[in-house]
């Protein structure tokens, strides 16, 4: 997962094939065609409509291009949403890259199948 | 019990690990408080009136006898508050008052550390663990697969099921390894950890339905078809809280093997449209009830895509099923007849009735089991001078003496808050009660009035409105003549100390609930709940009775209650042992909330008494 500062991302627009997609929208209702990156966004941190949205992205609509994570963003939340199929994740200004990089480090597996490995655990080890 | 495997038992280190690095970067201010809160919260840990508490998990209420002395080392080692904290608490606990007796005795607030606390949700809670110190207990728990993964924040939450899950008599199917398997599928689960509320799902596979799954956000029953195949009975959008719900049943029939897929759709609809605007109205209950019909139709639409589209990658496999269900193989346990044996029995048979005390205790608190031979033993931590489920580290660490001498080294924790022996040789139960008794747990009061539910309410719980726990005593002492307890029969009385309902009150026959008023402790009273059990029927709330009452008012609120159910009861038809009358929860249903509420509105004390 690719994570940038804040001062780093720019707001995209239709015409560059970027979406921005609010929290509360619908992702399957959406044309992909030509979209290259789509902007998910955490009002707040605790709010986690976004998850879902970048997961039906990746494992209904099989999109293959950026999902980037932008809002809120904890980077106790970068791991669960690369696991949902975010790659680019804007961290607010003057966090610490090492504590976020740590995060990625822990766990080398979990119990569900997700956007990196699609079937659970259980499927994967039989 | 479930095996953990390696891979289980280093995912738990981790989560310790990733705690510690939290915890850490939180007293390093690298995290802001409102930040370090959901993660904490989703680890266990609360911050109290006085303390933080801890809530370690016990997956669908099995307990090893090893884990059990962990717990045991926790409350010795780290439930210790200092001793300014505790005279402070317990002197700012002192200025709500006492609460008077008939014999002119008053019961107050005695704050006490050093113990495990049994939860209605099966988990065990402290209370006094500095927050500097959490790390290093996560790391103790973990060091025998124990954690507090989940138990608290809007996330799915600890499993729970039927304490007689697996050895139960009039079990459908064993519910255990469908609970670790959805333990395994919801631990970090990366798409529902910020949900907009709680989420709770139980588990039942027997007849009876002993896991209250109307009251759960998700209720499974494991049931068969008319050809013998096996699958779940899909109840969604239950709770209590302000709003009382009993959940619909959203599918009669799914295959087993397609459970997580369709969870995932009930969840994931839940997360897209579940009010976050207001934590009251947040929960799936709310959802469900607003939208009917048109949310069970999005619940169908996303499941068959997840299963069409995606082609199930959560199907369960036979092969996960069968490994998962051979960690749950009946301990081996010597079933060859004792010289004991035919004493025992005989020794059963003359005290068959009530008549003795080895009787009683036979009467309440052994319950049938599969296994002829056996027998499952509940443990009663309902006993004066104890709050409802709350275990002293030396208590817990006989109980679990007790496991490993008489049930394969196995407890659970039961949603009614005590400890059970499921694996109990039937010739060892004279032995096992001799032991229990000893150790003051074997009180024969296992589903009677004392029998209650309280949660810690506010002596503890920083959200309370009232305090449960004197209450509760005042109770207790009342009724402490045996005689009167079983004349009384079988009552559930549950007592939260705020509208949260972690004392299940709407789901009592007498339901109390705590609520403040003008800065001062009242509580309104239910009649009639029922959490689904044959005992008590149809899960539904309780009707309150009326405007609430003082604390000072409770007790004897409580004992015209009971009186006027003894005095309009029905004796039953059958007389073979001495008359025996209709349970107090029938004869509300028959009579209705009336009597019951012109006799609490006469015990009622002069207002200025109110306040004494």
């Amino acid at each position: 997962m690719k994570i940038i500062a804040a001062s780093a991302h720019q707001k995209g627009n239709e015409s560059q094939n970027i979406l921005e997609l609010p929290n509360d929208a619908n992702p399957l209702a959406l044309d992909l065609a030509g979209v290259v990156r789509i902007d998910l966004h955490f009002p707040k941190f605790s709010d986690g409509r976004a998850f879902s949205q970048a997961r039906l992205l990746r494992g209904r609509l099989k999109f293959t291009g950026e999902i980037r994570a932008t809002g809120d963003v904890l980077i106790d939340q970068l791991v669960q949403m690369a696991r949902c199929g975010f790659d680019v994740a804007v961290l607010r200004e003057g966090v610490d890259l090492a504590d976020a990089q740590r995060q990625f480090d822990r766990f080398s597996a979990f119990y569900q199948g997700d956007a990196t490995h699609p079937l659970p655990h259980f499927r994967e080890a039989a | 019990m479930y095996q953990y495997t390696a891979f289980d038992q280093q995912f738990i280190r981790l989560r310790s690990q990733q705690f510690r690095d939290q915890l850490e970067r939180w007293q390093a201010g690298k995290l802001a408080e409102d930040e370090f809160r959901p993660l904490r919260l989703q680890n266990g840990w609360y911050v109290q009136r006085y303390a933080p508490m801890l809530r370690v998990a016990v997956p669908y209420g099995e307990l090893s006898s090893t884990q059990l002395r962990v717990l045991a080392r926790v409350a010795r080692e780290y439930d210790q508050p200092d001793a300014t904290l505790l005279a402070e608490a317990q002197a700012t606990q002192e200025k709500l008052g006492d609460i008077p007796l008939h014999d002119g005795r008053r019961i107050g607030t005695k704050l006490k550390y050093g113990y495990g606390h049994f939860t209605t949700r099966t988990n065990v809670q402290f209370n006094w663990i500095p927050l500097t110190k959490a790390a290093d207990v996560m790391d103790l728990l973990a060091s025998a697969n124990l954690h507090g993964i989940q138990t608290s924040g809007n996330c799915i939450r600890n499993i729970n099921s039927d304490a007689l899950a697996g050895i139960a008599e009039d079990e459908i199917a064993d519910p255990r390894p469908f609970c670790e398997i959805l333990r395994q599928w919801s631990t970090l689960h990366p798409e529902f950890a910020f949900l907009p509320r709680k989420f709770k799902i139980s588990i039942n596979g027997a007849r009876e339905d002993r896991a209250a799954l109307g009251w759960y956000d998700v209720g499974l029953q494991l049931v068969k078809d008319d050809a013998g195949a096996l699958g779940f009975k899909v109840r969604v959008g239950g709770g209590m809280g302000r709003t009382p719900t009993i959940s619909p049943v959203l599918r009669e029939f799914l295959p087993w093997n397609q459970l997580m897929n369709y969870l995932e759709a009930v969840i994931r609809v839940y997360n897209r449209y579940g009010r976050r605007d207001n934590s009251w109205k947040a929960r799936i209950k709310i959802l469900v009830k607003a939208e009917g019909q048109a949310y069970i139709d999005q619940v169908d639409e996303e499941f068959r895509q997840i299963v069409e589209v995606e082609g199930g990658p959560h199907t369960i496999t036979q092969a996960e099923l069968d490994r998962v269900t051979a960690c749950f193989q009946e301990p081996a346990i010597d079933l060859s007849p004792s010289d004991a044996e035919a004493e025992t029995l005989a020794l059963l048979r003359t005290a068959g009735g009530e008549d003795s005390e080895f009787g009683r205790w036979v009467h309440r608190n052994v319950l049938p089991h599969r296994q002829p031979q056996l027998r499952a033993v509940v443990l009663s931590f309902k006993r004066l001078g104890y709050a409802p489920g709350d275990a002293t580290a030396e208590q817990m660490e006989a109980a679990a003496d007790l496991a490993d001498r008489f049930s394969a080294g196995e407890l659970r924790v039961t949603h009614e808050q005590n400890l059970v022996l499921p694996w109990v040789r039937r010739d060892q139960l004279p032995e096992l009660w001799k032991a229990a008794r000893a150790l003051g747990l074997a009180k024969p009061n296992i589903g009677l009035l004392t029998d209650m539910i309280a949660c810690p309410g506010g002596d503890f719980c920083a959200l309370a409105n009232a305090r449960s726990l004197p209450i509760a005593e005042a109770i207790t002492e009342r009724y402490q003549d045996l005689d009167e307890l079983f004349d009384l029969g079988e009552i559930d009385l549950h007592i939260s100390g705020c509208i949260n309902s972690c004392g299940h009150h709407h789901s009592g026959h007498i339901g109390i609930l705590g609520v403040d008023k003008d800065g001062k402790e009242w509580y309104q009273i239910t009649l009639g709940g029922a959490d689904g059990s044959h005992l008590s029927g149809p899960a539904s709330p309780g009707k309150i009775i009326g405007p609430s009452f003082s604390a000072a008012e409770v007790p004897g609120v409580i004992e015209a209650l009971l009186t006027t159910y003894r005095n309009l009861r029905q004796e039953l038809p059958d007389h073979s042992q001495g008359p025996k009358y209709e349970t107090f929860i029938d004869t509300v249903r028959r009579v209705g909330i009336d009597p019951f509420k012109a006799a609490a509105n006469a015990v009622r004390l002069p207002s200025d008494a109110v306040s004494a």
